[in-house]
């Protein structure tokens, strides 16, 4: 496999390190030390789950296992602007497949991955508690309800400006 | 131990609680099929995640059919295994489980002693109802193993061995439901990963997805080239499991056969790895001698306890896991490396040849022999000392391939010089052996007496961890066996602490030692058949007319001839090694 090492922030590891020792580096703490990693970096990469492994003493093998059992974990990184479409039942009668459909033909990349540039990711949620507003969709904290497909590019236009 | 009574099949049964329905039938004569459990008895190892369901049965009262691995008896119990309802829902479990599984039995390496292709048969599955998308992955082929995960049905015996029996901790499953499968980190190729190729995982695959490389077809061609000399070796182990593959009892010894086979073959010389194992103890013995005599006079430099390095999974395991280590194991080279430097140097130059045009195939019990001789270490200007390594299993399949009734094979004598060996080196074959054979080595050079009797009892048995102890006349020196790579780590990390007091240890990855090796035919679970093997390794050890490896007439002609003496330079040079420090590269240290 080739791959360009990605190097991770001194401070970051130094972080997660005294996150596995305050579980007692217990392997069976492995799901919620890595809840805090993805926190720490945001998601995780091959290398904070070869971090946790050492960590924890577990084999990576078995990391990358739980990473990808579990759909909260993401081994991609999250746009700068991260956007989650509800897909919850509401959400979903009221069309928000369309507008995700719309969301992945306008900035060409597919559900759980990163624009080129960085800027935006996209992602999907179960019920966000907002069905009066259905179909949902946020970018960052921000909200927006009763989204419809002509809404998308209305809504990435508010970023236009921004890098 | 509280009893408890129960009816299967309406007959009456009485078990300890605690028992499944699965060992209860059993008891009573009923084998209940079963795909994704094994139980390697003696070798303390049970897998029973109830994943397939193959092994259904109905118990009265309850609503749903009960998986009988790992299903608990109770008082009372009453349990039916095969009425319609039973083979019913057995049939679908298997025909659901071969709708996401490639039809290629026609073409597959497993077909003929696969487990699920076996099922299929048994429950008479002659259509697939269910048509779906299929799981499709990219074959994995490394120097060793090859993956096929679209064969894979995700029982996970494999990662068993690799974790819990081995710790090496290459597999995992990974994903879940439909894409779930069993892969190394990041889905990396093996090659890639941290694996042995001890091989296990392949052992106890019931499928085509986990196979050896086959060579073969490599083989044929170079036995068909008038320009090259082939040379074969075979494994202590080899012998003590290859009539399994034609149908003989676990445990035959078919020595004699088997050289007669590859005889006809066409192989140009029928030499044993045996002869290469008693090397290895005048050049692994005469280091621990003099490991033990400097340590004896008070050297503290010393490095103690030696560790055996015959075994090339457990040479991987220490380069990989305690690679701080490498300076504790023998320098010897494995038996079949040794075989093979001295094929292509001194044999090549008896019959006035040269290593071009030599080829040095190898029958192993062992899947890493196969990832041992690639080794750049083991080439001389990139050719290899042993150009490549066949598996038992392979040679089965090649004597079955040309036309030989095995059976009526007559019984015949290795060539020599290379195929001379002592009972010392037979047992190289099991676990103990090697240590057994550099002990009968070391206490005659050491005491300068002669052994009355040579059989080591209390270095023998099968328990995962040994510890015994032999007397070198007022010298007591303590030895310590492990089979399994887990039972290794154990007394790894002992010596790490600094609360191990052995002089030596043997170390062999395999459970069983080589006779329950990666490469050798299928025990499909049953560990007594490894058992049987080794009987016979040491049956055949007890006929040998020579039984020590420093009286191996032909081993000191090649000493006197070419070597000078064990561990002289020349022998350092072609007989010995060195070890690399492996440790997770790919993993941020700080
Ligand atoms: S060959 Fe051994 S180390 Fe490699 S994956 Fe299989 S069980 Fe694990
Ligand atoms: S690779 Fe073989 S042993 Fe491993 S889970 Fe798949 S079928 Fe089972
Ligand atoms: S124990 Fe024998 S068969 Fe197993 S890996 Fe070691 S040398 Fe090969
Ligand atoms: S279903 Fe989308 S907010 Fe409830
Ligand atoms: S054999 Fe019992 S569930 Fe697989």
């Amino acid at each position: 496999m080739t791959s360009v090492k990605l190097k991770l922030k001194d401070s970051d590891v130094q972080q997660l390190k005294e996150v596995a020792k305050s579980f007692n580096n217990q392997p069976g703490e492995l799901i919620n030390v890595l809840h805090k990693a993805q926190e720490i970096f945001g998601y995780l990469p091959a290398e904070v789950q070869e971090v946790v492994a050492n960590e924890l003493n577990v084999s990576v093998a078995k990391v990358y296992g739980v990473v990808t059992f579990y759909s909260f974990f993401t081994m991609l990184p999250k746009g700068r602007y991260p956007i989650s479409i509800c897909t919850g039942t509401a959400c979903y009668v009221r069309g928000a497949d369309k507008v995700l459909d719309e969301f992945k033909r306008l900035l060409k990349v597919p559900v759980g991955e990163t624009t080129e540039d960085g800027k935006f990711s996209i992602t999907c949620l179960r019920c966000v508690g907002a069905c009066g507003l259905a179909p949902v969709v946020m970018v960052g904290d921000k909200t927006y309800g009763r989204v419809t497909t002509d809404g998308v590019k209305e809504i990435l236009k508010e970023y236009e400006d921004e890098v | 131990m509280e009893l408890i009574k129960l009816k299967i099949d309406n007959r009456t049964v009485e078990v300890e609680k605690g028992t499944t329905i699965f060992h209860a039938a059993k008891k009573l004569g009923i084998e209940i099929p079963t795909l994704c459990y094994m139980n390697l008895g003696d070798l303390k190892i049970e897998h029973k995640p109830g994943g397939c369901r193959v092994c259904v049965v109905e118990v009265e009262g309850r609503r749903n059919l009960a998986p009988a691995c790992a299903t608990e008896c109770f008082e009372g119990m009453e349990v039916q295994t095969h009425n319609v309802r039973v083979l019913n829902a057995r049939k679908t479990v298997l025909e659901l489980i071969l709708s996401d599984h490639p039809f290629d039995c026609l073409i597959c390496a497993k077909s003929g002693t696969c487990d699920l292709q076996d099922m299929a048969i048994k429950m008479g599955v002659r259509s697939i109802p269910y048509q779906g998308e299929k799981s499709t992955y990219k074959p994995d082929f490394s120097p060793a193993i090859i993956r096929e995960m679209d064969k894979c049905i995700m029982c996970r015996r494999c990662e068993t061995m690799c974790n819990d029996f081995q710790t090496v901790g290459v597999l995992s499953g990974i994903n879940r439901g439909f894409e779930s499968v069993v892969a190394p980190a990041f889905e990396r190729d093996l090659d890639h990963s941290e694996c042995t190729y001890c091989g296990q995982c392949v052992a106890v695959c019931p499928t085509g997805a986990l196979t050896e490389v086959d060579h073969t077809t490599q083989l044929i061609r170079d036995l068909a080239d008038p320009k090259k000399t082939v040379v074969v070796q075979t494994a202590p182990a080899v012998r003590a499991a290859l009539g399994e593959a034609f149908g003989l009892e676990p445990g035959t010894l078919v020595t004699g056969k088997m050289v007669s086979a590859l005889r006809r073959l066409g192989f140009d010389y029928v030499f044993d790895t045996d002869f290469a194992a008693d090397l290895t103890i005048m050049e692994e013995g005469s280091e621990l001698l003099d490991r033990l005599t400097r340590f004896l006079g008070g050297d503290k430099e010393v490095k103690l306890p030696m560790l055996t390095s015959c075994c090339p999974g457990w040479v991987n395991f220490f380069e990989y896991h305690f690679p701080d280590m490498r300076d504790i194991p023998s320098t010897a080279r494995s038996p079949q490396q040794m075989f093979g430097s001295i094929a292509k140097t001194y044999f090549a130059d008896k019959i006035e040849t040269n290593r071009k045009e030599m080829v040095v195939v190898s029958v192993m019990p062992c899947v890493a022999k196969k990832y041992e001789c690639t080794r750049e270490e083991f080439k001389v200007d990139g050719n290899p000392d042993v150009d490549y390594s066949i598996s038992t299993r392979e040679l089965a399949h090649l004597i079955k391939r040309t036309n030989m009734d095995f059976a009526s094979l007559p019984e015949e004598d290795f060539d020599k010089p290379l195929g001379e060996s002592t009972g010392a080196a037979v047992i190289f074959g099991t676990t103990g052996g090697v240590i057994e054979a550099a002990v009968r080595t070391a206490y005659e050079i050491h005491t300068g007496k002669s052994l009355e009797k040579v059989d080591f009892e209390q270095l023998r048995g099968f328990e995962g961890i040994r510890k015994a102890s032999v007397d070198f006349e007022g010298t007591e020196i303590k030895i310590g066996i492990a089979h399994g790579l887990g039972h290794a780590r154990k007394l790894l990390d002992d010596i790490k602490a600094g609360k191990s007091d052995f002089h030596a240890i043997e170390i062999m990855a395999c459970p069983g030692g080589c006779i329950g090796g990666g490469g050798q035919p299928l025990h499909h679970g049953d560990p007594s058949v490894i058992k049987a093997r080794q009987k016979a390794i040491y049956q055949e050890d007890a006929g040998k007319a020579i039984r020590k490896s420093h009286e191996n007439p032909y081993i000191k002609k090649l000493y006197e001839e070419f070597l000078e003496k064990p561990m002289s330079e020349k022998a350092h040079h072609l007989l010995h090694t060195h070890y690399f420090d492996k440790k997770r590269k790919d993993v941020l240290l700080d």
